[in-house]
């Protein structure tokens, strides 16, 4: 049987090559066995064939990272006595472990009217009514799980708190800010997330005449993209 | 005649084994499983439930990574994330076992780049900052930093340019010493009537502490006393301390 095992291979050179090469690549030992009883001559014979295999030179390909995240997001921030308007940002990740990441983000939105200057008529208690805000917060993932869309699709999901510092920027005038919030953040695809966030932004201000800390809630939905 | 078959199917693989491995080959990575199963999890995180086991002996290919998981394809195009304690436990083609590339202790100790960030106290204003780094060797690097010094009657703006000696960058904690110049941008609040905005230079020179976290992340404590170089007669002193976080590459 060994004999005609042989001559199936040696009559097809080629073949045998080629047999020789996958069985040594991709299974390692399994034409070893094949080998071991062959007599001398005959291992000659095979040789015939063996220097058309050429060493081939294996170069580990990198495996590609994927722990950073950039985004956009919009949504509603309410800007404690001067009301709520809509609010735009970008947001900058880094997933440092599992449960933990770096976000940086940037936000506007503009001043609304405080109800004294509603009723006053035209009395305007501020020059520059925009409302700019940066931070650096820490974030931790829990509750990790799956949402469902029906019966045929399922989305990673996980709920994060998070919180940092940063400035906000209003009327002109730069204030040292705490930010707090949780979230959460549904991958519609490996490399896409949703995001939904709720956070307060918490600064003393003394714009109204005296010293206060002022809460700040924002609400958004965001997209960010791993890479 | 089993091994007639093995032959036969052997020969029949070819055409298999030249489209597939040799092609997918150039991409990505393919390791085989040398523990008893690897568990496919449905997402990178140990609460994602397990949906899959690849048995021993089978090969899988390596994806992508996401902080420690990695997302793997199995030979029939099953694709789930598997930890890094069992990427560990597998082989490469050529039988040696899987490396994966992390930040170690060794690693910290030879890094070239830097980026952190820092909040503190900046003579009893608040102050949030953001440093680059460059190590021409292990004990010495050369730093861009900037600040924003949030205060109760003034903003100020620092930009700095300096050197931080590292004294043992082999240890997880090292002490470090800094030096370096820049300037002050300062903005008074507008509420209160002051004198407008106004650019000096500063130099500093500075003590702390960096410590070795884990993997790319390391925490580092600087104190800093700053000179300012103003246009009145008299040099203003002003003591800065911070706290931080930084990766390195």
């Amino acid at each position: 049987m060994e004999v005609r095992i042989r001559l199936f291979l040696l009559s097809r050179p080629l073949a045998a090559a080629a047999a020789l090469l996958s069985a040594g690549v991709l299974a390692g030992c399994a034409s070893a066995p094949e080998d071991v009883d062959v007599p001398a001559s005959e291992a000659e014979a095979a040789r015939i064939i063996e220097p058309e295999i050429e060493r081939r030179e294996i170069k580990v390909p990198k495996i590609d990272h994927e722990n950073f995240e950039v985004g956009a997001f919009a949504g509603i921030l309410s800007i404690e006595d001067f009301g709520s308007n809509s609010v735009y940002g970008v947001r900058f990740a880094y997933h440092i472990a599992e449960d933990l990441f770096v976000e940086a983000a940037v936000g506007r939105t503009e001043a609304g009217l405080t109800s004294f200057e509603q009723l006053s008529g035209n009395l305007r208690l501020l020059e520059n009514r925009d409302f700019t805000y940066y931070n650096v917060s820490f974030g931790y993932n829990f509750l990790p799980g799956e949402i469902f869309l029906g019966r045929n699709y399922a989305f990673n999901s996980s709920l994060y708190v998070i919180g940092g510092v940063g400035s906000t920027r209003f009327n002109s005038e730069d204030n040292f800010t705490f930010n707090l919030g949780i979230g959460a953040r549904i991958l519609a695809t490996d490399w896409l997330a949703i995001h939904l966030d709720a956070r307060d932004h918490v600064f003393a201000t003394d714009l109204l005449g005296r010293d206060k800390a002022t809460n700040n809630l924002e609400g958004h939905l965001g997209f960010t993209f791993f890479f | 005649m089993r091994r007639r078959l093995q032959a036969l199917i052997l020969a029949l693989s070819i055409p298999l084994s030249f489209t597939g491995p040799a092609v997918a080959e150039a991409l990505f990575q393919e390791v085989v499983v040398a523990d008893p199963y690897l568990e496919l999890h449905t997402g990178p995180g140990r609460g994602y439930p397990v949906f899959h086991v690849v048995e021993r002996g089978s090969s899988v290919e390596i994806l992508k990574r996401r902080t420690d998981w990695f997302k793997v394809r199995t030979e029939d195009r099953r694709e789930g994330w598997v930890a890094r304690r069992q990427m560990l436990a597998t082989l490469q083609p050529t039988g040696e076992l899987t490396r994966l590339s992390d930040g170690t202790l060794e690693q910290f100790a030879e890094h070239r780049w830097e980026v952190g960030i820092m909040a503190g106290d900046f003579d009893g204003a608040s102050v949030i900052a953001g440093y680059g780094a460059w190590l021409f060797n292990q004990s010495l690097q050369v730093e861009l930093g900037f600040e924003h010094v949030l205060g109760e009657f003034s903003n100020s703006y620092v930009g700095t340019a300096g050197i931080t000696h590292i004294f043992v960058p082999e240890w997880p904690v090292s002490p470090l010493a800094s030096l370096g110049t820049g300037i002050i941008s300062i903005e008074p609040q507008t509420t209160l009537g002051q004198p407008e905005d106004r650019s000096d230079q500063v130099a500093y020179a500075g003590l702390g502490v960096r410590i070795y976290v884990t993997r790319r992340f390391m925490a580092r404590i600087e104190y800093r006393s700053y000179m300012l170089f103003t246009s009145r007669d008299d040099n203003e002193e002003i003591d800065e301390w911070k706290y931080g976080f930084a990766f390195f590459f």
